[in-house]
């Protein structure tokens, strides 16, 4: 069927509303790398290959990235193993459990950890009290905390996308390498591994272009480490901004040359019809009893930062000195909160603004979904490449993307004033969800059968009422979890809302640093238990959704 | 001796009886169906023997081996998956020689033998070629080669058909029991197809709730059914209530209805009381109507070639199946059906 002209107009506004939101801003920061007030120059590239330090950012990141991939996969892929082979008591529950760090925003993860494992944190409380020591003799700080920290975080992608994979795989390819001879370890390595390249291929990607561009943990933990995130904040403070731009480049290639590796996997091993997944096994005796114990043990150990980020919010300032636990409780914090208006607005902000790019990230969305899949305009592809794009595209470069391309009025070249208004951060946060939300109602798009449309038209249904009556009720699971990432993604942002925000459109992530900065610890733990909250909720709600259709 | 037995064979899930006390012989290189509707315990049954499920009771012996409690790996039992379970990260030929290499089988000896596996399956040159490529014939036979290639001591198949469409599932029916009786390899399969387990079985067991109903020949099953439900499953069959009242030395006497009807033939004697009458289609002869014999109108008739089958009315809600020559007779005819001195059996009213 050839797309409509009305549709294809439709096209055209959207390709171009998205090459000015996602391309344009990051061709303006290319262009300044290699364009001085003289011409086209190289001579901020050349810059930033002399400068040693600009080096060791960019090999910081690049070994710091592939670390946590290996640390991410030693935990989440035997954690997935765990907890969909072996059945025991609790492991529902605890499966879901720790997968809820993906949904927590960088940030609070980053400061439960600091609370935890933190010089003044609960660990260091724990070895005062039993060796009457009061420093303890590490400190969270350099490329090891950073790592820590990120695989801490980051495993989530390895256990969420093998456990997927673990349960499409079919039951019977195991059990035919063991009809065959094969033992445990090579029907593991010779079967189950291969067949779960695609995931693990996939999860390694996700985690790799993640760290590169994590900012929350080098920023915090980061000590004298360079990344490159952190760099190109300092370079663009310094007031270097060609040479930002350089950096920032510099950022960026390694994520596409990742996402150009990954498009070359192997065959699909998960479109196989059959029985299904092999079933969980209960075992008995003292493996059993040990699986259970490792289970709890690794859970608990995982959501520990979580459950001490908790705990903090009740401890009023400065009541906890020397004990290994806090002495008192009380909602202090909390009443403290919710009675200064000052403290109050970053929530405020950060919900408003939430709920914006949410809602305008949706309707894109949907608008792309009808474009793309039902009336499959010319340039489709387009659309569904500029939606995809900010995925592979790092914080921070967005950030200083949108800080360049809308700090000038220029109307002529589509650009004006937003830096230091209202609109630049959820216009940003916007531009972030975009991947979030389109992936998962596009695929609800691609499920929707066509003859349902049929069906609709023949029982005399018009055009609206088909897709209000039909197409929006079973489109609905996917927009909802496509709703609720963005929502999440938007209100726990710290590393676009650092280079971005005034003070007045503060968002709850820059009160968290703030807060931390005065030690204010109980107060950025509020904040902190308030985004984690929020954001488990939301992520609970829409994967729920998602689950019912 | 047999070469393969199941010694009282029992699984449980939970509370249900998967597989009750379930014993069976085989000589070997004989073909074992297991055939039963669905929640038989057929595949359980498939699965203890593969070694997938270990029996909550009982043995299962291989030429004098217990094998009971020995994991998949050390039974050298082939299985073809039902869905096949081909790896899709391997081509047809290493596929083939998985199970080769686990036996320790190197180089050009695994080249041959994977060759020589191809070919019994009529896919020489084949052994380069992606798993997901074939067709689900192809599939088939390439789970059959992966499962023959290590000479495993008896082959499993579950529902080896089930996936082909029926042009394809006769011919491959076929090229499966060609295969088997080349390689003269004890067999089990799996099916809920009568059809298939009369073609492919040298016997063929019967099962219903974990049990075994009866195993025999397929003309055994069909000629001499134990119960009513395996008289039922196997073949067609119309069932009546009947009273029994006279049991003679070659013929019976049994009232249905209002009709006294006199069964030829010799059958073991039987008490008089309720029975249940199980009727092949062909055990009628069809007749004017008549005080002495059921009749009732054709309500339907199937016309199948070289013969028809005509739904009678005989009475309020009961109906009998005849099989006669097409022209016999019309929809709305009134006829008259006298038994033939076979095709007829009578079981216990109680039985089921």
């Amino acid at each position: 069927m050839k797309a409509s002209r009305g549709a294809q107009v439709a096209a055209g506004i959207v390709i171009a509303l998205l090459v000015w939101l996602v391309a344009y801003p990051v061709l303006l920061v290319m262009r300044d790398a290699i364009a001085g007030p003289g011409g086209w120059t190289l001579g901020y590239v050349r810059a930033f290959l002399a400068r040693p330090n600009e080096w060791q950012a960019f090999w910081g990141s690049l070994w710091i990235s592939g670390a946590t991939v290996a640390l991410s996969a030693l935990i989440g892929v035997p954690l997935a193993f765990l907890f969909s082979r072996f059945e025991f008591p609790g492991r529902r529950v605890l499966g879901a459990l720790v997968a809820l760090p993906v949904a927590l925003p960088p940030l609070v993860g980053v400061v439960a950890f600091l609370f935890l494992y933190g010089e003044t944190g609960f660990a260091a409380h724990l070895y005062d009290a039993i060796t009457g020591s009061p420093m303890a003799p590490w400190r969270l700080e350099g490329p090891w905390a950073i790592l820590l920290v990120q695989a801490y975080s980051m495993y989530v992608y390895f256990y969420l996308l093998t456990r997927a994979a673990l349960e499409r795989l079919e039951g019977s390819a195991a059990e035919a390498a063991a009809s065959l001879g094969a033992s445990r370890w090579r029907t593991l390595t010779r079967v189950t591994l291969p067949l779960l390249r695609p995931a693990l291929t996939g999860a390694a990607l996700l985690t790799f272009t993640t760290a590169l561009a994590s900012f929350s943990a080098p920023y915090i933990f980061g000590g004298g480490f360079r990344v490159l995130p952190t760099q190109i904040l300092a370079t663009r403070l310094n007031g270097d901004y060609a040479l930002a731009m350089v950096e920032t480049v510099a950022l960026t290639l390694p994520a596409l040359v990742a996402l150009a590796l990954s498009t070359r996997g192997g065959p699909d091993a998960s479109a196989r019809g059959g029985k299904g997944a092999a079933p969980a096994r209960a075992i008995g005796g003292r493996t059993g009893v040990a699986v259970s114990v490792l289970g709890w043990g690794l859970a608990l150990f995982l959501l520990l930062p979580h459950a001490t980020l908790v705990l903090l919010s009740f401890v009023p300032v400065a009541t906890w000195t020397t004990q290994p636990l806090p002495p008192v409780y009380s909602v202090a914090n909390y009443v403290t909160l919710a009675h200064d208006p000052t403290r109050v607005l970053p929530l405020v902000n950060s919900l408003w603004m939430a709920v914006v790019a949410t809602v305008a990230s949706v309707l894109i969305a949907i608008a792309a979904g009808v474009l793309v899949v039902r009336r499959r305009v010319r340039g489709r592809g387009t659309i569904e490449t500029l939606l995809a794009a900010p995925w592979a595209v790092p914080g921070t470069v967005f950030a200083l993307a949108l800080a360049t391309a809308f700090s000038v009025h220029e109307p002529w070249a589509a650009r004006m004033v937003l830096v230091g208004t209202v609109w630049i951060l959820p216009l940003a946060y916007l531009i972030r969800d975009l991947p979030v939300t389109s992936r998962p109602v596009l695929t609800g798009f691609r499920q929707l059968d066509p003859t349902l449309d049929e069906a609709a038209a023949a029982l005399g249904a018009g055009r609206w009422t088909t897709w209000r009556r039909v197409a929006l009720p079973l489109l609905r699971p996917a927009i909802a979890a496509g709703a609720a990432l963005a929502f999440v993604t938007a209100l726990g942002d710290f590393v676009t809302s650092i280079l971005l925000y005034t003070y007045d459109t503060r968002p709850m992530s820059l009160e968290i640093l703030s807060s931390l900065r005065d030690g204010d610890i109980g107060v950025a733990a509020v904040f902190g238990v308030v985004l984690m909250l929020a954001s488990a909720t939301v992520f609970l709600l829409g994967s729920e959704r998602a689950a019912t259709r | 001796m047999p070469y393969l037995s199941l010694e009282s064979l029992t699984k449980s899930f939970g509370d249900v009886r998967a597989v009750d006390r379930l014993s069976l012989d085989l000589d070997r290189g004989r073909i074992l169906a297991l055939l039963g509707p669905s929640g038989s315990g057929k595949t359980t049954t498939l699965r203890l023997l593969g070694g997938f499920e270990a029996p909550d009771a009982g043995r299962i012996v291989v030429d004098g081996d217990d094998v009971t409690r020995l994991p998949p790996q050390r039974r050298r039992f082939g299985m073809v998956f039902q869905h096949y379970a081909l790896f899709p990260h391997l081509d047809v030929g290493r596929n083939v020689a998985f199970g080769l290499e686990t036996l320790g089988i190197r180089g050009a000896e695994l080249e041959r033998k994977v060759g020589a596996a191809l070919a019994l399956v009529d896919l020489d040159g084949l052994a380069r070629r992606r798993v997901d490529q074939l067709s689900g014939g192809q599939q088939q036979r390439v789970a059959l080669a992966r499962a023959l290639a290590p000479e495993p001591r008896v082959l499993l198949l579950d529902e080896p058909l089930s996936n082909l469409d029926p042009t394809l599932r006769e011919r491959t029916r076929r090229e499966l029991r060609g295969v088997i009786s080349r390689v003269g390899i004890t067999t089990v399969l799996v099916t809920h197809d009568q059809e298939d387990a009369f073609d492919l079985g040298d016997r063929v067991a019967v099962l219903r709730g974990g049990q075994l109903e009866q195993v025999g020949t397929p003309d055994q099953l069909y000629a001499e059914p134990a119960s009513p439900f395996v008289a039922g499953f196997v073949g067609r069959s119309s069932r009546l209530d009947a009273m029994l009242e006279e049991s003679g030395a070659d013929r019976v006497f049994v009232r249905i209805g209002k009709v006294r009807l006199t069964l030829p033939g010799p059958r073991p004697p039987q008490p008089p009381g309720p029975v249940v009458l199980v009727a092949r289609p062909e055990a009628w002869r069809m007749v004017e109507p008549g005080p002495g014999d059921l009749h009732g109108p054709v309500i339907a008739r199937r016309f199948t070639g070289a013969l028809a089958f005509f739904t009678v009315q005989v009475a309020d809600g009961v109906i009998v199946e005849v099989a006669a020559e097409p022209a016999a007779a019309q929809v709305g005819d009134q006829v008259g059906l006298l038994p033939h001195d076979r095709g007829i059996h009578l079981f216990r009213g109680d039985a089921r």
